[in-house]
């Protein structure tokens, strides 16, 4: 295949994947996006292997076949309440995949090394880039997963440890661009540890960050993947991968974007760390008057069965309780008695952007009548029944009247303007931010405590029984 | 302690004090409990329901004001000459007396219970106070009475409240006026509305409009700029050139309306006349005036309190006893409220209960105290304003600091980001700009594309995103046959990975695209 070929191909594909993004405007239109993306991403393996491939087929085949067979199992295997997960540890192979690119092109002395300064920073950037997300990536798969704790580790003087980090990159990369320039072997050595204060970097930002935070984080990392498929285009000298690098980043940056500003918080003061440990002394100031109500299924189920429109606001406890069948069960039993049923989704409910939305799609709900924050906001005061499934910050009203609150400002779903709010909990802790939620004592709220899939069973049950 | 809940003894009451099922939640907060014999049957509850639900059944109101600490009551305690119409007799020192007391109507009454050594606390001095809206039982009688109010309107009125069309020509749908939008009011809006009257409302208090329109009433607007906003939510007395325009308003309704149903009250004053014998005379015959505000002399001058008159041709229902018309239901929200108070006095849940008299809540529905008048409590704080205003207040000067510092931002970060865009045009070699160039331009329609991406969709965002990012394969295809065996050892590795990462991420995207359905 000819180079003007190839390049043909690369456009192709930069074509395709950019049809892919925008075909996710409306879900009819994704699944034929899905379809331009995949072809795209064809178009491109096969044309680069066609153009450039050579020799050793059939370590290429094995390792194609193997990673695709992997990639299909986990496809197909992963629960949609562990999709942050999925999705962090696959941020992390791109990470890994620009360090390792990174340095074979430094090694190879055909594809590099040609002493331009230019391309020593670019290398640098690319393992850099590549290095951060690979060791922030698997610190959130941990966090994520459980396996590392979800509060924020606070190291002390962490923002002069993170300069200390910076100060050590920029000097380890000046001395790798140095020694590239002379043609000299230590080139190796600089870019290693240049990889490694990445990585420590990497790890520190992420585990600084705390659970609420999360979707910030996975965005942020999603971008950051983006960019370093970018700097590893500029590297390589490769368009396409420049092109996708760029959408991807920006769609990650964007997202990053879309979340901080859900939470009322700037991009830099989730990435400095800290939110949802240090903040007790605040939330002990507003401790809300009057005391929370409990309820009975049975009585919960009474207030459904006379209410007409009803809203449930899913947060990140369904997801841990896998409760989202038993809420869609719930959804139907309403409807068939004529309720009006919608859902409310903030955009930083669960742990990562759009989180809830797949959740509720898994479980055969509508998604027409599953509304964004924006859309249902003004509606409340004509709800008769709102359900809150394991959310908390999300439907805190000291966001809009408490201006000392740690999370004042943050745009909240106003439940508590209905007629009534069941808020489905197992314990009147705190939220991810650690501030006491004033809704759990408003005269309109109940709370039903329990595991929210059981609590929506007996709710079903004792709805059925009427 | 024990509680005792005696028969109400005044004419026609068939309220009672307690339920069956509010007894049984008594029991769980500790208190021991007696119900005279026959106390809730005119409210429908026997005393097997009573007994079962762990009440001692007493024979006689003596030996149950007797043998009782805490009395719970629906009126006041009658001081009748007859020995069986005398409940005032019955107090004795220590005992705490719970019901509808009116201390400023009766004063006497609580000179006669602080002579006895007793405690006193009247439910209608409960502070309109969002904490003590679950002991308000004023605002539940005042919902049952407006509901009751529709309901006596219906009987009386000759048509239909909702509209129809028949084989046998259009029936128009009733007309309904409510007067005051308080708790009864908005319950008698409710109700009309809920049998298909055309409802419209008035209230001196511009707030309640909200209120009014959010139940699809239509709020009669006054063109007059007086608040009617008084102490602690209730109305205040208007200026006479108000009242004027006010009334000549419902002259001008009463010509169109089929009903009329007044509620308007001040607190510790005579109800004001608002509907003349005029204005009554304007209404056609065979309309109906329910006015809710009998019991304080009518808002209506023809109202005869506690009974129904016929003027004009319009029947005008003074009844004074709306809630005791739907005696069950009264009782039941009655004995709520109660045992909420009872709650609250008694937080440890051990049957014993403690007067905090620094509670505003319960310094204010005391009205005696071991034998001496509290009455009337020294006065509220200021009921706090609405959460919005200080929202607006707070928010405004925040927003106007950020979008400040953000334009000194973005005058910096385009400075910054042309003397970038120029230190690199200087010094990079050609080939490097013009990759340059392809990078900031798709930055800008990802950019535009990912805007249009619908927020339901951004888990699949992020998994197509992180398919397509494993482009870096290409990097890797080109160094796999490269001659050297680790690099091209490291490039399959990195196939690998890539591999997993785009079957993965398109898989799980198709996976979850399906899902997707209407």
């Amino acid at each position: 295949m000819t180079e003007g070929l190839v390049t043909a191909a690369y456009l192709g594909s930069a074509i395709l994947f950019i049809l892919a993004l925008g075909g996710l405007s409306h879900p009819e239109r994704a699944r034929r996006g899905n379809l331009f993306g995949m072809i795209g991403m064809s178009l491109a393996v096969v044309a680069t292997i066609l153009g450039a491939v050579t020799d050793n087929y059939a370590l290429l085949a094995g390792a194609l076949v193997g990673g695709a067979s992997i990639g299909l199992v986990l496809a197909r295997r992963v629960r949609m309440t562990g999709m942050p997960e999925l999705v962090a540890i696959l941020h992390s192979f791109v990470g890994l995949a620009a360090v390792l690119v990174g340095f074979s092109g430094v090694l190879g002395t055909e594809t590099g090394g040609t002493g331009d300064i230019f391309h020593a920073v670019e290398t640098c950037l690319g393992v850099l880039i590549g290095a951060v997300t690979f060791s922030g990536s698997v610190v959130a798969y941990g966090k994520l997963s459980g396996s590392i704790g979800g509060r924020p580790l606070l190291l002390p003087a962490r923002h002069w440890l993170n300069l200390l980090l910076l100060l050590l990159a920029i000097g380890f990369g000046t001395a790798f661009a140095a020694a590239e320039a002379g043609g000299e072997a230590s080139g190796v050595a600089a870019l290693s540890w240049l990889t490694v204060v990445a990585l420590v970097f990497g790890v520190h930002m992420v585990a600084a960050i705390g659970g609420a935070d999360m979707p910030v984080v996975i965005s942020m990392l999603n971008s950051y993947s983006g960019w370093a498929a970018a700097a590893t285009g500029f590297l390589l000298g490769n368009d396409l991968l420049i092109v996708t690098g760029a959408l991807v980043g920006s769609s990650g940056a964007i997202l990053s974007y879309i979340m901080c500003r859900a939470m009322n918080r700037r991009f830099l003061a989730v990435i400095a760390g800290g939110f949802g440990g240090g903040t007790a002394a605040a939330a002990a100031a507003s401790v809300p008057a009057g005391e929370a109500r409990a309820i009975e299924p049975d009585a919960a189920a009474e207030l459904l069965a006379a209410a007409r429109k009803v809203v449930i606001v899913p947060g990140y406890g369904m997801a841990v309780a896998q409760a989202q069948h038993a809420v869609f069960e719930l959804t139907e039993g309403l409807r068939k008695r004529g309720a009006n049923v919608r859902f409310a989704i903030h955009p930083v409910a669960g742990r990562m952007p759009g989180h809830m939305n797949v959740l509720l799609a898994e479980a055969n709900v509508p998604y027409d009548i599953v509304l964004e924050l924006d859309e249902i906001n003004d509606d409340f005061p004509e709800v008769d029944v709102s359900i809150v499934i394991g959310a908390n910050d999300i439907v805190n009203p000291s966001a809009l009247e408490d201006p000392g609150s740690p999370i004042a400002g943050m745009p909240v779903l106003e439940v508590w303007k209905g007629r009534q709010t069941i808020v489905l909990k197992r314990s009147m802790a705190t939220g991810y931010a650690g501030v006491e939620n004033p809704l759990f004592y408003k005269e309109n709220t109940r709370m039903l405590f329990g595991d929210a899939r059981e609590s929506l069973g007996s709710l079903l049950r004792a709805l059925g029984n009427r | 302690m024990r509680i005792g809940v005696p028969k109400e003894i005044h004419p026609g009451e068939k309220r009672v004090a307690t339920t069956p099922a509010v007894a049984a939640e008594l029991r769980k907060l500790g208190f021991d409990l007696s119900v005279e014999s026959g106390a809730g049957l005119a409210a429908s509850f026997s005393d097997a329901n009573f007994a079962s639900a762990g009440a001692v059944i007493v024979d006689t109101a003596a030996r149950l004001w007797e043998s009782c600490d805490i009395i719970l009551k629906v009126r006041a305690p009658a001081s009748g000459g007859m020995p069986a119409q005398n409940e005032l007799e019955h107090v004795h020192g220590g005992q705490t007396l719970i019901a509808f007391l009116w201390p400023a109507q009766n004063p006497d009454l609580l000179q006669q219970l602080a002579g006895k050594g007793a405690t006193a606390l009247a439910m209608d001095c409960v502070p309109r106070l969002s904490r003590a809206q679950k002991l308000d039982a004023l605002s539940s009688m005042s919902n049952i009475a407006g509901y009751r109010a529709v309901v006596e309107a219906a009987q009386h009125f000759g048509r239909f409240f909702g509209g129809q069309i028949t084989a046998a020509g259009r029936i128009p749908p009733a007309k309904v006026l409510v007067i005051g939008a308080g708790v009864a009011g908005l319950s008698a809006i409710g109700a009309a509305k809920g049998m298909g009257a055309i409802v419209r409302a008035f209230d001196t208090r511009p707030e309640v409009r909200e209120q009014i329109e959010s139940m699809h009433a239509e709020f009669l607007m006054l063109e007059f700029a007086e608040s009617g906003t008084g102490v602690g939510g209730y109305a205040k007395v208007m200026s006479q050139e108000f009242i004027d325009a006010e009334m000549a308003l419902f002259r001008r309704q009463a010509e169109e309306v089929d009903i009329i149903i007044t509620t308007a009250l001040i607190p510790g004053r005579p109800a004001p006349k608002l509907i003349t014998a005029e204005t009554v005379a304007a209404m056609r015959p065979g309309s109906v005036i329910v006015d809710l505000a009998a019991e304080q002399g009518g808002n209506c001058a023809l109202t005869v309190p506690g009974e129904l008159a016929v003027a004009h041709g319009v029947t005008i229902i003074g009844y004074t006893d709306l809630p005791s018309r739907l005696a069950p239901q009264s009782s039941q929200l009655y004995a709520t409220n109660l045992r909420n108070l009872l709650a609250e006095l008694c937080p440890a849940g051990d049957g014993r209960i403690v007067l905090d008299m620094d509670d505003e809540v319960v310094r204010a529905a005391t009205v005696v105290h071991e034998g001496r008048v509290t009455w009337p409590p020294p006065p509220l704080k200021a009921p706090p304003s609405p959460p919005s205003q200080p929202k607006s207040a707070a928010g405004a000067p925040v927003k106007a600091a950020t979008t400040k510092a953000g334009s000194g931002w973005q005058v910096a970060a385009l400075v910054t980001g042309a003397l970038l865009l120029a230190l690199i045009g200087a010094t990079a070699p050609p080939g490097f700009l013009g990759h340059f160039a392809v990078f900031v331009l798709a930055c800008f329609v990802g950019y535009m594309v990912v805007w249009n991406v619908t927020p339901a969709l951004h888990t699949p965002l992020m998994s197509v995103t992180n398919a397509i990012s494993s482009i870096v394969i290409v990097g890797a295809l080109l160094q796999i046959s490269d001659g050297n065996r680790l690099i091209a050892g490291l490039a399959a590795f990195v196939v690998l990975i890539t591999a997993i990462n785009i079957f993965g991420g398109f898989g799980v995207t198709r996976r979850m695209l399906a899902m997707f359905r209407k």
